[in-house]
């Protein structure tokens, strides 16, 4: 792992410099460690959960008449359950866990009032059990993104995440540094947009087009105010982390923070392009959608530089794996994001299976992929313990991997099909349906291969929790030579490292 | 960045922005819809409906709107004569616009299907009427019962397509009955309601909409 690395690729800083961050991390961890575990414990649950409802809705879809004596499996509800399990669920619950451990980490103190940080993850998770109740239930709000029970369970997610978010501003405003690394800026706005936006999507009272204006103000924030910057957040923290080299430029984070929350904030419009709702909204949010592109190439850019000619390091850390994966994921969603928000494209990909698949993209190639990649660093250090098998986290990483490419492909391809197919009205519905048939089928299979990553990730977090002795003496990678740059790739080969 | 309070107002600064132009404003501009004379408020039982059409999800795969005439092939497909306008929805509480169309669009089904038997033996399994279709059946929205111990008076439907054994019937629960009450109200196809013609609602620039 890539603790494993850090003597030789960490040069710069003097023996006692080294000794006193030493010791900043290690308070830091152990007060972030208690409600970051719990946290971890959490999302892997909802990550279980999630799968089967996916995985059930994906072959709902070719498979129609399956599991449908019961209203509680069906095709609206399972659906609904999926996405709510997995980007409040999952998704949610491990950032909560990376957040409250980065933060203190950051700003070299302890997580202050750890004790509301962790009642605020008890909230999160009585709301989340609450919500996948009711819309199996059959008590959807009825909005996408917004479908948990508006009085039963939306008042939990409100004060959990404020909780969690005052342990951490409370932590920042004691802070013992000076400056506020990238990671802290997105962190901190993230726990500030989330309980605005989500009060602002859940206000009742809104009917008619207003409801549909307001819906996606909210779902698309979900995504840019919420999920995106918290995993930029990890993804800026472990890049220069795992290399053991500054970020590449100050400036260019900067441009990137700024310009995705005044930019991102404004996108949501873009899903009812050509509704029946004010011109000027929606030609707003493409305008917004368009100028995404700043913050999407000044992030992209300052990453891979970071990255630049340490791409070897990739084959011996795999949460460097598993963040990069995220990060190229990132910024391709986005692009596509672009593209599909102008009119001529959106004309064809709106109301096709382009947009689940860029969806997924989204929320799985770059949040949950970055996601696995922290808790591979995070969980080691929290557990004092090293992870079990190399063997696992491989065939973790290959079974997303590759189920990745069989889900997002077909459902791509069979989705501009349909688009098409839609736009001509020569065209049957018959022959639309049978369109994207292939694409629905390569999903199941796809997802398949995902929910077994999954378990294989759940088995190994468990093994974990359970303290199992690993059987080899040394951690997972630890017997790869660390080789991350050229120069000590050639001192390596010329036995100057032990 | 070393000031918390300059980061603390910039976040802020942006989600108060964003709210504003796409929340606040709009609520002030298309909250004062007039409603159109030719659309009724739903009936109670047709509002029940629309919650069951809620509760189950429908709107993932159907979508309520027209859209414009001259880019997209809706109104060619038969959904609709006239792209939809917000005054059409001012009884919709939730919305059910929708973004997916792997179903065909819904606005003006109770146009296209005016017939209870059809959308009862439909909803009952879609492939007793559609072979190729793939809508889940909703069963558990109906008793299967022998047409025997049917009483007078009592609504029933044959399934056609082998769904069903010989002498059985479906009758549907008082959730079924309100469902295809609010599908087939589903009905926009009166003009233009005065004032929320699209050219009205645009500020500068081209319309969204034309006129069909």
């Amino acid at each position: 792992m890539s603790a494993t690395l850090s003597p030789t690729v960490v040069g710069m800083a003097s023996p006692t410099t080294d000794m006193e961050n030493l010791d900043i991390r290690l308070r830091a961890d152990a007060s972030s460690r208690q409600v970051a575990i719990r946290a971890f414990a959490f999302a892997v649950i909802w990550l279980l959960i999630g799968s089967v409802f996916g995985l059930v809705a994906s072959i709902k879809l070719h498979t129609p008449d399956w599991l449908v004596s019961n209203a509680a499996m069906t095709f609206g509800r399972v659906r609904t359950a999926h996405l709510n399990a997995m980007a409040y669920g999952w998704a949610s619950n491990a950032m909560l866990g990376v957040s409250v451990w980065i933060i203190p980490r950051l700003v070299h103190t302890e997580l202050r009032v750890p004790k509301a940080a962790e009642a605020g993850l008890y909230f999160w998770n009585v709301g989340m059990v609450l919500g996948i109740i009711g819309i199996l239930a059959g008590y959807s709000d009825g909005l996408e993104w917004l479908e948990m029970p508006r009085y039963w369970a939306d008042p939990f997610f409100v004060i959990g995440g404020g909780l969690v978010g005052l342990s951490l501003l409370s932590t920042i405003a004691v802070r013992e540094v000076d400056h506020l690394y990238v990671s802290v800026w997105y962190i901190m706005a993230a726990f500030i947009w989330f309980p605005i936006i989500f009060v602002v999507g859940n206000w009742p009272g809104y009917s008619g087009v207003e409801s549909a204006a307001v819906n996606w103000f909210y779902a698309h924030n979900a995504l840019g105010l919420w999920l995106t910057p918290v995993c930029l957040a990890a993804a800026y923290y472990f890049i220069p982390k795992i290399l053991g080299r500054p970020i590449y430029s100050y400036q260019l984070s900067l441009l990137g923070f700024w310009t995705l929350g005044f930019f991102y904030s404004l996108n949501g419009m873009h899903h009812l392009i050509g509704g029946p709702l004010p011109t000027w909204m929606i030609t707003t949010s493409i305008v917004a959608s368009a100028l995404m592109i700043i913050p999407v190439v000044a992030v992209g850019v300052n990453q891979h530089m970071t990255l630049n000619k340490r791409f070897a390091a990739l084959r011996y850390s795999p949460t460097l794996r598993f963040i990069v994966f995220g990060s190229v994921a990132y910024s391709l969603v986005s692009l596509q994001g672009v593209f599909m928000a102008f009119r001529e494209v959106n004309r064809l990909t709106h109301f096709t299976h382009v947009t689940v698949a860029h969806a997924h993209l989204g929320l799985y190639s770059f949040v949950t992929m970055i996601m696995f990649g922290s808790i591979y660093y995070i969980l080691p250090r929290l557990l004092g313990r090293e992870w079990i098998s190399q063997r696992l986290i491989t065939w973790h990483f290959w079974s997303v991997a590759i189920g990745q490419i069989v889900y997002l492909v077909p459902l791509t391809v069979a989705g501009m099909v349909q688009g098409v197919a839609m736009a001509d009205p020569r065209t049957s519905w018959e022959q639309v349906v049978s369109a994207m048939m292939p694409g629905l089928i390569g999903r199941s299979i796809g997802g398949t291969l995902l929910t077994i990553g999954h378990c294989v990730f759940a088995y190994h977090v468990f093994l974990m929790f359970r303290g199992a002795k690993r059987r080899q003496g040394l951690p997972p990678f630890h017997d790869v030579a660390p080789i991350v740059t050229r120069r000590s790739k050639a001192t390596f080969a010329a036995g100057g490292l032990q | 960045m070393t000031r918390v309070w300059l980061l603390l107002m910039g976040v802020l600064a942006i989600a108060i922005f964003a709210t504003s132009l796409l929340v606040i404003v709009p609520n002030t501009m298309i909250g004062q819809v007039r409603v159109p004379k030719q659309l009724a408020p739903y009936t109670e039982q047709e509002q029940r409906g629309r919650d069951v059409y809620v509760s189950e999800g429908c709107v993932y795969c159907h979508s309520q709107q027209v859209r414009d005439t001259l880019y997209t092939s809706d109104k060619q497909r038969g959904w609709g004569p006239r792209p939809t306008v917000p005054s059409d929805y001012v009884y919709d509480k939730p919305h059910q616009l929708g973004t997916m169309r792997t179903g065909p669009d819904l606005i003006n089904i109770g146009v296209r299907q005016p017939s209870d038997q059809w959308h009862h033996t439909h909803l009952f399994n879609p492939r007793s009427l559609v072979t190729w279709s793939i809508m889940p059946a909703f069963p558990y929205l109906y008793t299967v019962r022998d047409s025997s111990s049917l009483k007078v008076g009592e609504t029933f439907y044959r399934v056609p397509g082998g769904k069903l054994p010989p002498g059985k019937v479906i009758v549907p629960t008082a959730a079924a009955e309100a469902l295809v009450a609010y599908l087939k109200s589903l009905k926009r196809t009166y003009p233009v309601p005065v004032g929320d013609e699209p050219a009205a609602r645009s500020i500068g620039g081209r319309s969204e909409h034309t006129m069909p």
